[in-house]
């Protein structure tokens, strides 16, 4: 029942792997009310009124389940994070997706709406939310279409709205769609846009969510993939979701791996343990590397990760293993680079794309950003000086003062500087388009170098009589 | 060209009541608006800000911040083909060269016809995908050159227009709040206590 992949859902692998959040993928017409309900839709809801809030609230917290926006940081915790007796509190669900290299929430957003709908509840009843705002990236018009429909749905089948299967628990789930900024991934700026505003990212503190988000109410802002967790682990409680991956990283993740692969797609791998070597060569992932080519470099974890070369492929997907290797996970991106990849021109596409989606708030971003791409595009085309390259590394120590972090690398001889990195930006976005270009410049200075003029002294002799 | 219709309002008003502030809404009608005129109007914007209580200069502000809204007309099928790290890894700069060379444009700029703009895009999260364009925010896969000059016909034809609907119409289907079903937004101002089902006792 598992194997396979569908036209209905493409890029998607299902394997021979424990399904959290994919089990419906498999059918055609997964994102139907109908085809949810035969497959145990609603459930977990039912199960959670049938108890007490906080129980629910526990079962989360127990479970462990980690943020899958990019933070990492476990959705129990983060509820608990609210003052107490402050309300009225709300839920914004991120479905903004547009990290370079992620491709998940589109995909759970299209297939199983029900199922972040139900997440949706789920999380609103025991963290005690009175409204929820599921946020859409503007340019998922299908996604958009299929959520619509299902809160439709599922709204006259009497599962949102008041008094939800006849218990006092009521609410609401308003579709809100976006259009276009990357930024507004960032969780304060996700609550301006939400509030009408451009989507620039609040000072943290005092602009935590959880205590000052949205209308200045204590917020919760949870990740599509997060949300759609909850359904199963309500269904099959805390216990069996540990049971799948490690301590520290139970459940399942979604992963996408792009580019020179002999088989591009998204997986849902067991959290913790499954290597980046199993995901890059393994029959049931990428099945190797294009072309029978050897690997070159790879992003481990969306356009903002500083990048892994071949030294780093048995580590496992894991957060606390990732991060002191020099990179991070993120949101569950892979970008594949084999032999035949010219490195600096790669690097230009990233570094392009978050000087493009800087909001202008912070000076470091807006200008930094804006100078990585004009030096790295004259290096690109063969304009570069070596001064050039001097001045990346000054431009991102103006975004990111002292070492960032990097992977260590036998040939080249160099031990890994540990993941974070320290910031004089309010969010992420200039951080990020620093690090593809320091990654690349770090690990294949030499491909720079051959593409700088040199300038050599010419000896000016006084001509005399 | 100008202020919102009297369907459009009906819809704008019952889109602002389900925010607990009518500024929440500055977004979804202005896609309602590019729905209505294919670009956003200075007149739309002046009409948004009457409705939800900010001046044209706002809704403006707002606006112009995000990549979706046009304020100038712009083709009736907008291409947008992806060029960041895995499209450009599986070649975005070859089709987006080939979809200037077929149409006789440049990024950026609409056919004399009107029908097509082509933009360059930033990710549109279809990366094992690659390389990828939308069409009106429609996707298109793995697209080859070939592919895209097929396209290109199909939407010069119509054969594709009731899949990929004229620029401005992001979803076709919207949702609706029964009247009976519904909560009801209220300002946060006005909630002063716990949610009910907050009492330590299970809500069935």
């Amino acid at each position: 029942m598992t194997g396979g992949t569908w036209q209905h859902a493409p890029g998607f692998y299902a394997g021979d792997r424990p399904q959290v959040v994919t089990s419906r993928f498999q059918y055609e017409d997964s994102y139907t009310l109908e085809r949810y309900l035969a497959t145990d839709g609603y459930k977990g809801l039912r199960s959670a009124l049938a108890r007490p809030a906080s129980e629910i609230h526990d079962e989360v917290r127990n479970a462990t389940v980690l943020g899958r926006g990019g933070a990492g940081f476990p959705a129990g915790n983060k509820w608990g994070l609210m003052p107490q007796g402050v309300w009225p509190r709300y839920l914004v669900v991120n479905g903004d997706e547009s990290e370079p290299g992620t491709y998940k929430d589109r995909l759970l957003m299209e297939r199983d709406p029900h199922q972040l709908i139900e997440g949706c509840l789920i999380a609103s009843y025991a963290a005690g939310l009175s409204q929820c705002f599921l946020y859409i990236r503007g340019e998922m018009a299908l996604a958009q279409e299929r959520i619509a429909t299902a809160l439709n749905e599922a709204y006259a089948a009497g599962y949102i709205g008041k008094n939800i299967l006849g218990s006092k628990f009521s609410l609401d789930i308003v579709l809100h769609w976006g259009a276009g900024a990357y930024v507004v991934g960032e969780e304060t700026a996700l609550i301006e846009s939400l509030e009408g505003n451009r989507g620039m990212p609040r000072l943290k503190p005092p602009y935590f969510p959880a205590a000052n988000g949205l209308y200045g109410q204590p917020t919760i802002v949870n990740n599509v993939e997060t949300l759609a967790n909850l359904p199963w682990l309500l269904n099959n409680g805390a216990a069996a979701y540990t049971a799948i991956g490690t301590a520290t990283s139970p459940g399942t993740r979604m992963v996408a791996v792009s580019g020179h692969v002999n088989r591009p797609g998204v997986f849902e791998i067991i959290n913790g343990i499954t290597t980046f070597r199993d995901l890059l060569y393994g029959d049931e992932f990428c099945q190797g590397i294009r072309n029978g080519n050897d690997l070159k470099a790879f992003v481990p974890g969306g356009g903002s990760a500083p990048w892994f070369t071949p030294d780093q492929l048995d580590l496992p997907f894991e957060a606390s293993q990732v991060g002191p290797a020099g990179s991070m996970l993120g949101s569950g991106a892979i970008m594949v680079m084999d032999s035949t990849t010219d490195i600096p021109r790669a690097a230009l596409t990233l570094t392009r794309f978050y000087a493009h989606e800087s909001c202008g708030k912070c000076t470091p971003c807006r200008e930094g950003g804006t100078w990585l791409e004009r030096i790295l595009s004259r290096v690109v085309d063969g304009k570069g000086t070596d001064a050039d390259l001097d001045q990346i590394f000054e431009v991102g120590e103006s975004i990111c003062p002292g070492a960032f972090p990097h992977a260590s690398n036998e040939k080249l001889g160099i031990a890994a500087v540990p993941f974070p990195y320290r910031m004089n930006t309010i969010c992420f976005v200039g951080p990020s388009a620093y690090a593809p270009v320091h990654s690349a410049l770090t690990l294949f200075r030499s491909e720079f170098d051959a593409r700088i003029v040199k300038r050599t002294m010419i000896k000016v002799t006084a001509v005399s009589e | 060209m100008a202020r919102l219709t009297e369907e459009n309002v009906r819809l704008a008003r019952e889109i602002i009541g389900r925010y607990p502030k009518a500024r929440s809404a500055t977004i979804p009608l202005l896609h309602l608006a590019q729905e209505q005129d294919g670009y956003v109007t200075n007149e739309a914007m002046s009409h948004i800000g009457e409705l939800v209580g900010a001046s044209s200069a706002e809704v403006f502000g707002t606006a112009s911040f995000y990549e979706m809204f046009k304020f100038e007309p712009v083709g009736k099928y907008l291409i947008n083909i992806c060029g960041t790290m895995s499209c450009a890894l599986m070649g975005a700069e070859e089709l987006m060269h080939h979809a200037e060379e077929r149409l006789g444009i440049k990024m950026g700029s609409t056919t004399a016809d009107g029908k097509f703009t082509l933009e360059r895009a930033e990710c549109q999260a279809a990366c094992t995908e690659a390389p990828c364009l939308q069409v009106n925010y429609r996707y298109r896969y793995r697209v080859t050159p070939d592919q895209l000059d097929t396209l290109i016909d199909d939407l010069s034809a119509g054969t594709l227009s009731s899949e990929i609907p004229a620029h401005g119409v992001v979803a076709s289907v919207r949702q609706h709040i029964p009247a009976d079903r519904g909560v009801g937004a209220v300002a946060p101002e006005l909630v002063t206590e716990n949610p009910v089902w907050l009492d330590g006792k299970a809500a069935l």
